[in-house]
């Protein structure tokens, strides 16, 4: 293991290169773009022996990805915000054809108005496209999610397309040091590619057919079972990583100091860094603040959430995602969970970093200032609704 | 010896799929496996051959085979050859079978991307001239005077007001290694070529004038007769494109009658005598193009 100075974007592809991938075929959009460099330069430099392929678009880029994918070769792509949205048609093939690609995602705000700079809600709205959704805080996490994003979407019983989210910029462009595994170690944690959803030339095929109204919900039933069947690899996927690379993740969610919390703050990536800083004050000052960290939106960590936040008196949900007409998307997702599992207690929706809009410590500390009055409400950080 | 529709193999790779009596593109894509063999990868988009030949269980290729995304016939080949290739396996050949919608309108920009970085594809457009799978409607390559039913022939509008989009010249101007036209009226000629691209590296692109005669309104066994008219009609051409020039493959000694052509298929049949002579002067165009440029 060496410790590297690196970007999210940087540290992702390095957790790419160690996946060794046979295929790559990107499309480059700003914030995403330094991935696709780096693993350009791998290839260049020998250090990555992969297909490169430079597609005329992320449909393209997608598609290629699938075309790969279905001979049996392991394949990567990287994509974000506009450049998501062209490739949508391509995300429920992917996971209709149970291709487990691998994509990383840059969040990134979408058009209109313009904006290059980052919020979830390119991601979220792709939420029901059957892909495995993670979402990293560091770029540590970020580089490990790389490197078992592979296992877990490989996995015989998983099957299924995987994207890694990373914030835009805050995550992307953000350097730290980051602790980069050896080739040796990442071969030893991460099989070679094996699957018998693949075309070979001594066991022909016929992929990606039709399905009338008699068998469609069948495969659908399939698929869908195939994203549950994740959580099982997760936890896999991690104990295996934590036994060779010594580092420890927690499964779909992380909870920090929840178990005894009154009010408890539930996020989505890079903001809950600081967040956990808030706690930790919080904490100091006697209140009993705690930080729900949704590590994975698919599948959605029903039990997790409810097990978590069952003692607390109120739940607040921080995230830079809107479904117009309604609510935050992780916040639907969130109450979902609690009503399944009978638990009554107020929920509040903060809906905060559109467009990269900075989201301050005071406006974190004043989120759970109002979760003691203990009442449900949406709001928006930055805009007082009269 | 040459193979010929009378050499060609026997096996069957396209075989039990639920295609209209006379389809033309059926017949380009079961002859072009037949030439390609057992280790032919096909893709094919969204479209008449993927909804006839893959309804599950029911799936139709003997060899393997997969549907792409309507935009992605060439994007997803790429992917296939560059799988295949990173795992070292050589002997194979992406083929990929779209129709002139498929290719020439939503499909084009994957297509150009995949010719523009050379990849060991073999692209087939099978041309039946209009969005056939989805009802008779205009695409790119839809002749001018068609009646399809997004350009219904009335007293104001006689049909598509549209020349055909030239692909096999776009194609070309790629510099791609190879590309080529050709029609199901003239089978030997397109075994000839798909036999040829077979052994080319890099980017072939064929495209094959496939009468509907669905679409077209001829009887379902005139499809091939159909398909040899239009090209001594002169209204469609025989040629190819390697090492940076053209070859015209066949010459008619005498054009015959272009209206005796077009008033035979329900789609020509509002068609005026100006309109007529509109083709007529349009083609003559053509060739003087062809006889200047081509070899």
């Amino acid at each position: 293991m060496a410790r590297q100075f690196l970007s999210g974007n940087e540290a992702f592809a390095y957790g790419v290169r160690l996946a060794r991938p046979q295929v790559i075929s990107a499309y480059p959009i700003t914030p995403q773009t330094i991935v696709v460099e780096k693993l350009s330069e791998f290839v260049e430099d020998g250090s990555l022996k992969s297909e490169f392929i430079h597609v005329e678009s992320e449909h393209s880029a997608l598609s290629c990805a699938m075309g790969a994918s279905s001979v049996g070769a392991r394949a990567f792509t990287a994509t974000s915000s506009q450049g998501l949205l062209y490739m949508a048609e391509c995300l429920p093939y992917a996971a209709g054809g149970r291709f487990p690609i691998v994509m990383m995602n840059a969040n990134r705000s979408t058009a209109l108005p313009w904006n290059i700079y980052g919020d979830q809600r390119d991601s979220l709205s792709q939420l029901d496209s059957g892909w495995i959704q993670a979402y990293a805080e560091n770029a540590q996490e970020a580089l490990d999610l790389a490197l078992m994003s592979f296992y877990i979407a490989e996995h015989k019983q998983v099957s299924t397309p995987f994207m890694a989210n990373l914030d835009g910029f805050v995550l992307t462009h953000t350097y730290e040091v980051v602790d980069v595994p050896t080739a040796e170690q990442a071969d030893e944690f991460l099989p070679t590619f094996e699957t018998e959803n693949k075309m070979s030339l001594t066991k022909p095929k016929n992929l990606g057919f039709s399905a009338g109204p008699d068998t469609n919900t069948f495969f659908k039933y399939k698929e869908h079972t195939g994203l549950l069947n994740v959580k099982k690899a997760v936890t896999e996927a991690e104990s295996r990583f934590e036994s060779i690379f010594g580092r420890h993740y927690s499964g779909l969610t992380e909870n920090y100091r929840t178990d005894d919390a009154d009010y408890i703050l539930i996020t989505l990536g890079s903001i809950s860094g600081l967040v956990r800083e808030i706690v930790d004050k919080l904490r100091e000052q006697g209140e009993k603040a705690g930080l729900l960290r949704i590590r994975y939106m698919r599948p959605f960590p029903n039990e997790e959430i409810a097990k978590a936040v069952k003692n607390a008196k109120a739940v607040g949900v921080l995230e830079k995602d809107i479904s117009f007409g309604n609510e935050g998307t992780v916040y639907t997702n969130v109450n979902s969970a609690l009503q399944k599992a009978s638990i009554s207690i107020p929920t509040s929706d903060y809906i905060g970093g559109l467009g990269g809009r900075n989201i301050s410590p005071g406006e974190i500390e004043n989120i759970f200032e109002e979760l003691k009055q203990e009442k449900s409400a949406v709001k928006f950080l930055g805009i007082e609704v009269r | 010896m040459a193979l010929t529709a009378k050499t060609l193999d026997e096996t069957e790779y396209f075989y039990g799929h639920k295609a209209c009596a006379g389809c033309g593109g059926s017949l380009a894509v079961r002859i072009a496996l037949k030439v390609l063999g057992e280790n032919a990868i096909a893709v094919l988009p969204a479209g008449c051959m993927s909804a006839v030949g893959f309804n599950f269980p029911q799936l139709c290729f003997g060899n393997n085979a997969i549907i792409s995304t309507f935009a992605g016939t060439a994007s997803m080949l790429t992917g296939v050859q560059a799988g295949l290739k990173a795992q070292g396996i050589t002997d194979f050949h992406a083929v990929g079978f779209a129709g002139d919608g498929g290719t020439a309108d939503i499909g084009l920009q994957a297509l150009s991307g995949a010719i523009d970085r050379n990849d060991d594809i073999l692209y087939i457009c099978y041309d039946n001239e209009a969005y056939m799978n989805t009802g008779i409607q205009k695409s790119s390559l839809t002749p001018f005077g068609a009646k399809t039913t997004t350009t219904p022939a009335g007293k104001n509008i006689h049909g598509n007001l549209r020349q055909k989009k030239n692909m096999f010249e776009i194609a070309a101007a790629h510099d791609i290694p190879y590309a080529a036209t050709a029609s199901v009226g003239y089978l030997n000629d397109f075994i000839r070529k798909v036999e040829k691209a077979k052994s080319i590296k890099g980017t072939k692109y064929i495209h094959i004038l496939a009468p509907c005669p669905t679409g077209w309104g001829v009887k379902t066994d005139e499809t091939v007769e159909i398909a040899k008219e239009v090209v001594d009609c002169g209204l469609w051409y025989l040629a190819e494109y390697e090492n940076g020039s053209f070859t015209l493959n066949h010459e008619p000694k005498e054009f015959s009658d272009v209206s005796e052509y077009l008033r035979k298929q329900s789609r020509f049949r509002h068609l005026t005598d100006e309109d007529i002579e509109i083709i007529k002067q349009s083609r003559d165009k053509k060739w003087e193009y062809i006889h200047k440029n081509f070899k």
